[in-house]
Formats: structure tokens, sequence, C-alpha cells
């Protein structure tokens, strides 16, 4: 399998590949700060992550999303054949629906969790963070499918925040009000078809813009035209992290590693491990990694994955998780403070012996000031989460702002 | 009637904290408010059609962070969003602009004087070990120094070892001088250019009847840089909503407790039988009986407006009528049809968000101080003017714009005579034009403005002379000396009464310290389990 075209000239010239949205991000981006996201160039700051960060709590902020990894699956078995590969029951994804997922080896291991999109009957696309195709075609023997790379051939943006729905209606996209969380819809957009999903990583309300890249400028150009008085502003990938912390949402490669990836032994974690064992369905036909999953309901995970309420103000990065008697019984894999829930999170993997929500650890922080460094042993709560959780994010239709 | 276990009077924000962390512990509390509303001096209120005017305290930065988090305030509707930016703009047609990166703003700074640029960093770091120092002690109660309780004794060991602490850094020598210089003095020290010390010297004065040049006026810069938005010290932010979400929040947090709100109801009398608080009786002839009272009005107000003077000792009403609490703010709220536009300004700047100046000097300032001395408003005002809606889009309808401005000085009567609307308009008038002479096409923009003099504020929300603070910041009315000496643990002059307002440590600006403060002293009072959480560590 390779992919359908290269679009860029540039691509055989650069380190990093611009997005068909560099021209406008470029401009905007006055730190100059990038970051290198898959092979792309994808702001890291545009000029102060703070106010970026509060743009997606109390305006309107738009991240460039076009190097997410995309996948188009079609044809008669896409459905089967997603239903073999992922561990939720894809019959319940409607037309014009989108769900999260995993999908696991066949040791019921992660590989990588994603979004997918029902586009039309035998038409899905698959949203993941690896680059995963080769998995893909091996779970696609015996399926009458189709599997394309898509990642270039569509320009995508995330607009989130509490006007943001206000934006996309000023931008005449009418009915956008209607459209519900994890829906898709279509409009016709400068000759082409412009995609809109309810659907995001910051855990506010927000929506994410597909189209083809030609069209991918004048998207640009007309939702921060229509935004302006909704007071849209770009943000990058740093205020993306803060979202998506304070939002409970896990990142593959950060909070647990892509089975693909593992090299040494007992590094990759199950769904039940890191927190999604809801996104397992075993009333399903079989599925990747069905076997060892039953088993380990059956028989016990080895860890839990904690979100924790830690106190003080100290972001326990790289953390290692006690248990009261002082004991090491994990350690943290994403920390920091949540700026608008004004609390200090931690994800963390712990001994499956431990984590019940409600249950009192202890991290092992460490912080340094003007080279002096301190360790805290900081009381940590195990709680359900998410540290944020507005309720705009599920209104149908969203409040003006 | 029914019997509550504690009545507060007042649902400004320290009211609402008060009696959150009261309910919180278990008791069965009122809060009883003059007004419609609730909030006090934090609230939103659509005073012109779909505009919503943030019009007492129009930013937050000095929230403990502590009480934001343990009361649950974001998940009861309370997000602050701070900003960035900031300009002083000069007679010349030249500006400052304060930017937030700390590189930008260096280079702007040298644009005035190079030395300042570099000074800042000696001035950066010296206001940040002041307010480190001073910022251990929001959370805790005052020790009483001319008491010999075991409480007090350990308490002022607890000072003792913080002074002692800074060794050389700071000596405590410093600090005193801190405390009682003038701001003017404090600048002198560090800056050269008049621009640069305009700029930063204003939140000297701040609420505040004294000049640039008056003691005392550092202390009120440094308790502007006391809070942190986020951990940024210093960083100041707007409520989402307006400041009247702050009380929202505090309402619902207060509710999810058990807790009772009763608006217009206006308190007549705190009633005292035997020494003891009974309960209160209000205008109306309504009575409500509790145990525990608690005022979060101004000083000056609880003793001498609702208690009677007969269950006073004498000492607490002379105290009381020499509570300093001089008005000297003003405020004007404007509806703007657009964003107005400030040609010295380079576009699109994000210095916008900010808060704008119009005094490129401290002499300029002094005058207008010199002006509220011979009982006027100044005629030159310093302005702390912002426009919210350039960071919270709720505030106004898209497009439009909503602005601050907030007016130093301000007198409570005019040449010894009461206000007038005449002199109101006046007044008006003068902040009007004082934005206006930096921006052309700001009056025509102008759809609606709410004037506030002393005479509106005490009026409405019954802050003495309209001083936002609950009293003056300074030296002799503070710490264990707020509101006055021997009262500054909160508890009152009569058993089982109590005050939580900004009249008491440490001090005004919507920061809920008092109310935290005095509802832990209760709570000792009644044995019950404390509620109230301690303050970050500084590290």
């Amino acid at each position: 399998m390779s992919e359908v075209s290269v679009q860029q000239a540039n691509d055989r010239e650069t380190m990093l590949i611009h997005t068909p949205f560099h021209s406008r991000s470029s401009a905007l981006n006055k730190l100059n700060s990038w970051e290198n996201w898959k092979g792309f160039m994808v702001a890291h700051e545009y000029d102060d992550y703070e106010l970026e960060y509060f743009a997606i709590r109390s305006q309107t902020g738009v991240m460039d999303l076009t190097p997410m990894t995309k996948y188009r699956i079609t044809g008669p078995d896409a459905e089967a054949y997603l239903n073999r590969l992922v561990t939720r029951d894809v019959t319940k994804i409607k037309v014009g629906r989108v769900g999260y997922t995993v999908w696991c080896n066949s040791d019921g291991q992660v590989m990588d969790d994603g979004t997918i999109f029902h586009l039309a009957e035998d038409e899905y696309r698959l949203c993941s963070y690896t680059h995963c195709i080769d998995w893909l075609m091996w779970s696609a023997e015996g399926f009458d499918v189709e599997i394309v790379d898509e990642t270039k051939q569509v320009a995508a943006l995330a607009v989130q925040g509490p006007t943001s729905c206000s934006c996309l209606m000023a931008m005449g996209l009418e009915g956008i009000e209607n459209l519900k969380p994890f829906g898709l819809t279509t409009f016709p957009f400068e000759g082409g078809e412009l995609m809109v999903s309810r659907t995001g990583f910051t855990g506010d309300l927000g929506y994410e813009l597909w189209v083809e890249p030609a069209l991918a400028e004048a998207l640009w150009d007309q939702l921060f035209a229509a935004g302006k008085q909704y007071l849209i502003r770009p943000f990058g990938l740093y205020a993306l992290d803060m979202a998506r912390k304070e939002a409970g949402f896990i990142q593959a490669a950060v909070d647990f590693v892509p089975a693909e990836d593992q090299v040494r032994v007992g590094r990759t974690r199950s769904p039940f491990e890191i927190g999604l064992g809801w996104l397992v369905d075993f009333n399903k036909p079989f599925f990747n990694g069905r076997k060892a999953l039953l088993k380990e309901k059956e028989n016990g995970s080895r860890y839990r994955f904690v979100m924790l309420d830690i106190e003080g103000n100290k972001p326990a990065n790289n953390s290692f998780i006690l248990n009261k008697k002082g004991k090491v019984i994990g350690t943290v894999t994403s920390a920091g403070w949540c700026p608008s829930a004004k609390a200090n999170v931690a994800f963390g993997q712990v001994d499956a012996k431990y984590g019940e929500i409600g249950e009192e650890l202890i991290t092992e922080i460490y912080y340094e000031r003007e080279l002096h460094w301190t360790k805290v042993l900081a009381k940590s709560v195990v709680v359900k989460g998410p540290m944020y959780d507005p309720p705009r994010r599920r209104a149908t239709p969203p409040a003006p702002f | 009637m029914k019997k509550y276990d504690a009545i507060v009077i007042g649902a400004g924000h320290n009211g609402l904290t008060n009696a959150a962390y009261l309910a919180k512990a278990g008791l069965d509390v009122l809060v009883l408010e003059m007004n419609s509303y609730i909030g006090g001096a934090t609230v939103s209120r659509e005073l012109h059609k779909d505009w919503k005017y943030t019009n007492c305290s129009y930013v937050c930065g000095l929230l403990r962070p502590e009480i934001n988090r343990d009361l649950e305030l974001p998940r009861h509707g309370l997000q602050v969003v701070p900003y960035g930016g900031g300009v002083t703009f000069m007679e010349n047609g030249d500006y400052y602009g304060n930017f937030s990166d700390h590189n930008r703003q260096h280079r702007e700074m040298a644009r005035h004087s190079v030395r300042d640029a570099n000074a800042y960093e000696r001035y950066g770091a010296d206001v940040t070990k002041q307010t480190r120092l001073i910022r251990k002690f929001l959370l805790r109660t005052p020790p009483d120094p001319a008491s010999w309780k075991m409480s007090d004794i350990k308490e002022m060991m607890v000072l003792a070892k913080t002074v002692m602490d800074m060794k050389t850094d700071v000596n405590f020598g410093d600090t005193l001088k801190y405390w009682t210089k003038s701001v003017g003095d404090f600048l002198d020290e560090y800056f050269e250019s008049d621009i640069i010390k305009a700029h930063l010297g204003g939140t000297g004065i701040i609420g505040t009847a004294l000049g640039v040049y008056s003691p005392g006026t550092a202390y009120v810069l440094l308790h502007h840089y006391m809070g942190d938005v986020d951990g940024t010290a210093g960083a100041w932010g707007f409520t989402r909503g307006g400041m009247g979400a702050v009380a929202n929040a505090l309402a619902s947090s207060f509710k999810s407790f058990g807790g009772e709100i009763r608006t217009d109801a206006k308190v007549k009398q705190i009633m005292v039988r035997n020494g003891k608080t009974t309960g209160v009786a209000l205008e109306d002839g309504t009575e409500f009986y509790a145990d525990i009272v608690v005022s979060n009005l101004e000083a000056k107000r609880t003793f001498l407006g609702i208690m009677d003077e007969k269950d006073l000792p004498e000492y607490v009403i002379e105290r009381a009528k020499n509570f300093k609490s001089r008005g000297s703010s003003g405020k004007v709220n404007i509806a703007l049809d657009g964003l107005p536009t400030f040609p010295a300004l380079p576009k699109g700047t994000p210095l916008m968000a900010g808060d704008f100046h119009f005094t490129d000097s401290l002499t300029r300032m002094e005058k207008a101080y010199d002006d509220w001395k011979d009982g006027n408003f100044s005629r030159d005002p310093y302005v702390d003017t912002l426009i919210p809606t350039l960071t919270d889009p709720t505030m106004a309808p898209p497009g439009k714009h909503m602005m601050t401005c907030f007016v130093q000085y301000c007198p409570p009567k005019i040449q010894g005579r009461e206000w007038t609307d005449a002199d109101r308009d006046a007044f008006g008038q003068t902040v009007i034009d004082q934005v206006a002479n930096y921006s052309p096409d700001f009056k025509d923009l102008i759809l609606h403005a709410e004037v506030r003099t002393p005479r509106e504020i005490e009026a409405e929300i019954g802050l003495t002379e309209g001083n936002i603070f609950q009293g003056e910041l300074t030296f002799d009315q503070l710490f264990s000396n707020r509101p006055f000496p021997g009262y500054g643990q909160y508890r009152g002059p009569v058993k089982g009464m109590y005050m939580c307002g900004s009249s008491t440590h440490p001090g005004g600006g919507v920061m809920a310290a008092p109310g935290a403060n005095a509802a832990r002293e209760i709570l000792i009072d009644l044995k019950r389990n404390n509620t109230v959480p301690e303050g970050y560590a500084d590290d």
C-alpha cells in the first residue's frame, strides 16, 4: 500500500511537511514555535500558550489537526472489518456518527486509540495516533475492504470552545447548532464539501472541520472572519495538552505504549488497564484480542489507570505513586495544573490492587526552584474525573457563548 | 421563629465565603442581603439591555486559589480567565506597552530607558520577595501582639521565624520600609523614567485616599501583586460573566452545603442580650435568631450602623469612628457600539486586552490627588480602563464592547457638600474626556454609561464613603490592627458576634481570605472541626 499521491512539492525538500494551513498559521505564529507531529509542522505556541488555552475554555480556539493520521475504509465488508478490528461494537455507530475506540493485538494489548467516523453506507474514516496501515492490512485478510491513508488528502481544523458553535453559525453553517455530540454532517463549501463533526480533544464544546487541502485556506479565512466577533484565536499543541489533561483524555505514547512499539516485556497495557474497559464489548462477534481480554476479565488485570486529585499546586510529572505505607505502587504518566478546574491532576498506572475511586495515595513530587530541589509527598485521591466537565460540552443546541 | 446556628449579614463575597465554610462544617446558616441581588461589590448587572456590567470590582487576581479549589467554585460555574497586555498613554503621543512576554516587555521598557528595563529585574525580584512574605499570612489569623495566650504566642513565633528565615535576602528592616513608605519613593529607588514609574505606580493609589508620595502607598502596590492566576504571581484575570460569577459560584457552593440566602432583607440591628448576640432584626421588623452573628459589613457600618452603642465598649465606638474608610474612587461603566481605536497603538496589538492608563507621570498622579484634598474630583484623573469583552465574550452582544473605568480620585463629598446629579455627570464627562483624548472615535461609540461616585457606591452596596477596601490599607490598620487593635481576630466585642469583611485581615480586594479566616475562628470557638484550608506553601 502506498500513499495515493504526494501533494506538496516541498515534501521531498523539507524536514517537516507544511500543512495546507501553513500560510495562515505561520503568519500568526509570533513565537515561531513549532512541533514535529508525525512529520508535520504544527504550532506549539502562537503567542501565549496560557491565553491560547483560555481561548478553548472561554472563547474559541482553532488548531490545525491535519497531521492526525486518517484512513479511509470502504467496501461491502467495511463494517464487519472494523468490528473485527476494534473492541467496541461498530454496528452501533450509525451513519453520521462518530465513535471513540481502541484496538488491540491478539494479546489484548492496546495498539492505539482513535475515532471511527461513519461517513456513509460502507464508508468509514479511522483517525489514529500511530501510522498503523500495516496492522490495518493484516487485520483485513479475508474482508472485502479498501484501506487508503488519506492523511494528506484531508485538511482538518479543531474549533473548540464555548463560542465555537456561534462562530460556525456566523460562517453560514445552517443548522450546525442541532448537531449532537459525536454527530457529523456536511455542508457545500466553495464548490467542494466541508465535513463537520462535533468532536474534539479538549473536553469543551467543540467541532472538527474536514475539507480537501485546496479549500483549506478559504476555510481558515472564512472561519476567522466569522469568528472575530466571538474572539476566535489559534492555539497550539501546548494548550491542547493542558486542555486534554483537564478533560481526562489519555494520549497514546504518553499514557500508554502502542503495542506495536513495545520492545521490553510487559510495557504494554490492555484497555482495562488504561481506564478504557468501557470500550470493550464481548457481546459482539470476534475481534482482535477478544480471547486475551476475556481471560483478563476473568483473572484480573495487572495494572489500573488512576486519575489523581493531588493536593497543592506542584505538578506531579514523572512521579512515583506510593500507597499509604510508602511502598511504590506505580508511576504518573501525565500531570499538570488544571487552570479552569483549579486542580492538580495526574494520570497514573498503579498495581491493580490499588486505585479504587476515593482511595488516598501518595505522589512523590520533585520540583526545582532556582536550582534548589524539593521533594513533596503529596496526598493524592483517586477520582473518577474528569477534572473539568462543563455542561455546555453536551448541550444541543449550545448556548451562544 | 426558627433558630439558625449562624447568621451572616451581607452576601458579598466574604460573607458568602464565611457562610460556605460554616455550612460545610455542618452549621445551619442564613445569609441576609439588603439588595435584591447578591454579591455586594462582586456583581454583574444588566444595566443596559444585553450588556452585563461588572460595575464594582472588575478584575480578579487576589481570589485565593486554595478557597477557589476547596469550595469547588469551578464546578459551581466560576471561570477566571487571565488577560495580557496593558498600556499607559503619553501626552506626547507615545505609549508604554506592558507585554506579558518578559523579553518583549524588556525591549519595550528599554525604548523608554535601557537602565529601567534592567532595573525591572531587581524590582521584580524585590516585589516577589515581599509578596511571598505577605502571602504566607493571608489565610492565617494575625496574632494579638499584646496577648499572652498560647495561640497568640505561637503565631508570633511563626511570624518571627518567617522573618528570620528571610535572613539577609530581605531583612525585616526592608520589609518595614516597603510597608510604610510611599509608592513614589519606592519606585524612585529603581527607575529613572517617568512613564515607567507612572505605569507601575498606579496600583499604589487604587482605592486609597493617599497620593503617590504619601507614606503607606508602597504597601497598596504590594497588595495588588499578592494574587496569582494559576501560579503566575501578580497576574490578573477576568471572571467569565463578570465579577458576579464569583458571588454566584460561592452562593451555589454555600447552597450545596444546605445554606439559605434571603435577599431584600436589610438588617437594622444585631440583637444583644446579656452580652451575647441573639440574632438580628430587619428594617421591616422581621427577626431571625442565632447565637452566632457575623457581619460582612465594613467596620463603621457594623459598629455604628447596625449595633446599639449601649451594647458596645466605648473603646470600640471610638475606634470605629476613627477607622479610616475614606472614599476616593469612582467608576464609569460604558456600553460601546464597537471597539474604539487608539491611534497611538499598533493595529491589532495584544496590548488592547489589558489595562489602559492615561497618566504618564507621578507628578500628574500627585496633582490628581491634590484635587481630592481640595474636595474635588480629579480634573486629570488616573483611570484604570479595561475592555473585558476582548477576553470574555459573555458581556456584550457579538462585535459590541463593554468598558470599565476605575477612577482615582473622587471624593465622598464635593467641597464638603453632598454630591448632586450634575456633579456626578460632570465627573463622568471628565473621565470620558480623558479616554477620548487618546481615542477620537470613543465618544461616538458610547451607547450607555453608568457613572458611580462614592455617593452611589455607598448607597447601593453599603461601602462607607464608597471605600472599595472596606477601610484603607495603611499599615496603621493592617494585620492585627485591622480593623483596630485588640479586634484583629474576627471576634467582635460581644460574645457570638464576628466580623468577616474586608475590614478585617488581610483586607480588601476579591480575595475571600477574611471570610475564610473568620469562619475558622468561629469554628474554633464552637469546638467544631475546621473546614478552612491552609494556604499553599510558597516554594
